[in-house]
């Protein structure tokens, strides 16, 4: 895209740019550190995550602010007014993913040293692992204004959701086993909740993208890859 | 760009498609002289819509408005090639009776022009001109013209005055009060706003919103926001070429060509 | 310092020498203004509008027969000017306005703007009057004169005509078109009126002009003695009175000639000033 006639104009939108990137740097390393500080019980590394998420908000706010300025200032229009009115989008979308991983991480320090059977986290870990990569993708799809890449996150998020009905699935069989693992078991179907919402955002990031480099939207109906959520599909599909 | 290619396969083959056209132009070409200002362009304009006209200075946007009234027949040297078609007939027909074509496709200008003459008679003059209208019938629609065009409530007290006498953006409605009253059924405006004051503005695009219910508008504006507010359709020109048709909300957020979307994000040169 | 002291220095200088130059120029003119104040009102009373020009060796007589008389010719020559005038004038600005013949209109206009007036008496003493006596379309005339009078302010109304309604803006006309005007609406109705003053002023300009004309006059009327209406006779007239009387013995004439010369130079100050007024009014608009 070449360049505005007004060369401020310019290094507005780079600035939003900018900033979204940090935003994405800081709330992808929030979701590494918060599964890292679940699965090693390392308290300290959780509140390190629950430390950094101020910071995630104070950037969202300024990316509005700045945003708000702009079309105050610019009156944008076409791509330029997709490209601030996404910043605003995605700024939100990472604004949550932080707090998603926060919660996470106040669940590990709720947990605590009652931490047992690390065998269940196993699934989560993997969740975990594709949030992340769904996150660096979509974020790198947003810097490179990569349209098929975004498409591509946008269906990948079905695998997330099939992960967490197995997940699910594994915690439900936990606490049947064992009544004194319902307590840990809850928070950690909280967390896979918790996940399978960051995997969310990043397909909302990924419709955001879609939207700001072509004008148009991504359909409705999301791919599905997820079974019906019922217990009598739990019940077949257990053995 | 794979933008451009995704947008353009989801593209309506003609943006408003189905609505009446008041006015088709057809492979329109038009000279000064030797030097072609307008392209071959093709375009409708449809029946009690606005649409606008962009471009950058000399693109042919103000051009072809003075084509749809034949304006350019006052000047020697200039001639049009390709159909206008007005209710399908073609206007730019040698033949075409210019006094009767300017009375349906009335239009408006950059600078205000009110006559040398009072408020009352500025409206009643092109009454006078086309009926026999008793002096009691003819207040009543000197008055309807003046409340059509948003003036009625300011001048009342004052229709013997000049027109002259008015600030800048009622002159200029008086100006469409006065293409009002003679019912045409185009109206044509020459970036109306462009002398005016934001407030005045403002009542100016109200009224174009208001008028559109009865009359088909083209409106040639510098200010997109403008063009984005007021009208349905908008057109983008450059260099004597129609570059981009469509819907005016589609033109503002996601124009299918690369030159529209460099102009109106001020991207040009 | 030094170069800023210099540079007011010259400044001074050269705005002394402008003084100097407009107060010699203006001091001229003032001389002639009283000079002419100081003789013309000496002579001016009842007898001088009430009597007629008075024969050689008698007492007395006045200017009746040549105001009159010059009154008759110059309304008649701006009477006849005019109209062609201005209607040449609105064929150079709105029919004609980019068409090979405006210029040439134009060109020709210019040099008969500033041609002597004395050729413009030749010219129609050489056309209607010599021709030997038998063939002689008229004799030494008004009507003549009139005629003289017409060719001097064609030019000057076509001038001011054109310029005036050159000075109308296009977007009006064109506004006016655009209501569906026929062309002869849009002069008529909406160009004349905008340029109404400066036609006036125009037309008072050229009437100035005529009423001060000596030499045309010279040639085509001649003077007269006695009161006359009659436009196939000579006819008495200030500039050529004044011509006559001034050089002569007579006191009484030559005191006639100073007083007529006041009444012209008061005439013609009224009209320009009138003018004046009358185009500064449109500008003010």
């Amino acid at each position: 895209m070449s360049e505005h006639i007004v060369r401020a104009y310019d290094k507005e939108l780079d600035e939003l740019g900018r900033r979204i990137a940090e935003m994405g740097g800081i709330a992808e390393k929030m979701v590494i550190d918060a599964m890292d500080a679940l699965s090693n019980v390392d308290l300290v590394l959780a509140q390190q995550v629950i430390a950094a998420d101020p910071r995630l908000d104070a950037i969202q706010r300024e990316i509005e602010e700045q945003a708000i300025l702009t079309i105050a200032r610019r009156q944008p229009m076409a791509v330029d007014l997709r490209e601030i009115i996404g910043a605003i989008r995605i700024a939100g979308d990472l604004e949550r993913v932080g707090d998603l991983a926060k919660n996470i991480a106040k669940r590990t320090v709720t947990i605590g040293q009652e931490a047992r059977l690390p065998r269940a986290l196993v699934g989560l870990k993997h969740m975990n692992e594709l949030a992340t990569e769904l996150m660096k993708d979509v974020l790198d799809a947003y810097a490179q204004r990569d349209v098929e890449r975004a498409q591509a996150v946008w269906t990948r998020d079905a695998e997330l959701d099939a992960l967490e009905d197995s997940v699910f699935r594994d915690l439900l069989t936990h606490m049947m086993e064992d009544p004194r693992n319902i307590s840990f078991c809850a928070h950690l179907l909280f967390c896979s909740k918790n996940i399978e919402r960051i995997g969310d955002h990043a397909t909302n990031i990924a419709e955001t993208v879609f939207y700001l480099v072509t004008g148009g939207t991504l359909p409705a109906e999301r791919p599905k890859g997820r079974p019906d959520l019922n217990v009598a599909s739990f019940g077949t599909a257990a053995k | 760009m794979t933008m451009t290619e995704t947008v353009a396969a989801v593209a309506a083959p003609l943006p408003g498609h189905g609505l009446p056209q008041k006015i088709s132009v057809r492979n329109l070409k038009f000279y000064y002289g030797d030097t072609m200002a307008l392209k071959g362009i093709n375009l409708p304009l449809y029946a009690n819509n606005v649409t606008s006209f962009i471009g950058p200075s000399g693109c042919g946007k103000s051009t072809l408005l003075r084509v749809l009234n034949r304006m350019y027949d006052l000047y020697p040297k200039q001639r049009a090639e390709g159909e206008v078609l007005l209710d399908g007939q073609n206007l730019l027909d040698p033949r075409q009776d210019l006094n009767l074509l300017r009375s349906r496709v009335g239009m408006v200008f950059q600078k205000p022009t009110p006559f040398p003459m009072s408020i009352y008679d500025n409206i009643a003059f092109g009454i006078k001109l086309y009926e026999k209208v008793p002096r009691s019938e003819l207040d009543g629609r000197v008055e309807e013209a003046l409340k059509g065009a948003a003036l009625w409530g300011e001048v009342k007290d004052k229709l013997t005055a000049s027109g002259l006498s008015l600030s800048g953006g009622q002159q200029q409605r008086l100006c469409i009060a006065r293409t009002v009253a003679v019912s045409p059924e185009v109206i044509l405006l020459d970036e109306p706003c462009s002398a005016l004051d934001p407030i005045s503005t403002s009542k100016i695009e109200e009224l174009i919103d208001e008028l559109k219910d009865s009359y088909t508008i083209a409106i040639v504006t510098h200010n997109m926001q403008q063009a984005a507010r007021v009208s349905q359709f908008t057109a983008f020109m450059y260099l004597g070429e129609l570059v981009e048709f469509d819907d005016t909300s589609k033109v503002f957020t996601s124009p299918r060509e690369k030159r529209t979307q460099d102009y109106i994000t001020g991207r040009f040169g | 310092m030094a170069s800023y002291a210099s540079r007011r220095a010259a400044n001074r200088i050269m705005m002394g020498l402008c003084w100097a130059a407009t107060l010699f120029g203006l001091a001229w003119l003032a001389l002639i203004l009283i000079t002419l104040f100081w003789n013309g009102f000496a002579g001016i009373n009842l007898d001088v509008f009430t009597h007629d020009t008075p024969g050689p060796n008698t007492e007395g007589g006045g200017l009746r027969n040549a105001i009159v008389g010059s009154l008759i010719m110059t309304a008649l020559g701006v009477g006849i000017g005019t109209p062609i005038g201005i209607l040449a004038g609105t064929y150079m600005a709105e029919y004609g306005r980019y068409s090979r013949l405006t210029f040439y209109i134009r060109f020709v206009n210019d040099i008969l703007l500033s041609a002597p007036s004395i050729i413009i008496g030749l010219f129609i003493y050489a056309a209607l009057i010599t021709e030997g006596i038998e063939h002689r379309i008229v004799g030494y005339s008004a009507i003549a004169g009139a005629l003289a009078l017409a060719v001097i302010v064609i030019p000057v109304v076509v001038r001011t005509t054109e310029d005036m309604l050159l000075l109308v803006p296009n977007p009006l006309r064109e506004a006016a078109s655009a209501l569906g005007l026929p062309r002869s609406h849009v002069v008529l109705k909406i160009a004349y009126k905008a340029a109404r003053a400066g036609l006036i002023t125009g037309v008072l300009l050229a009437v100035a002009r005529a009423a001060g004309e000596t030499a045309p006059l010279l040639f085509t009327v001649q003077s007269d003695q006695f009161f006359s209406l009659d436009l196939t006779k000579q006819m008495a007239n200030l500039p050529v009175v004044i011509n006559n009387f001034a050089g002569k013995g007579y006191a009484n004439w030559q005191q006639l000639a100073w007083t007529g010369a006041l009444i012209i130079t008061l005439a013609v100050l009224t009209l320009s000033i009138a003018a004046r007024v009358l185009s500064a009014q449109r500008t003010q608009k």
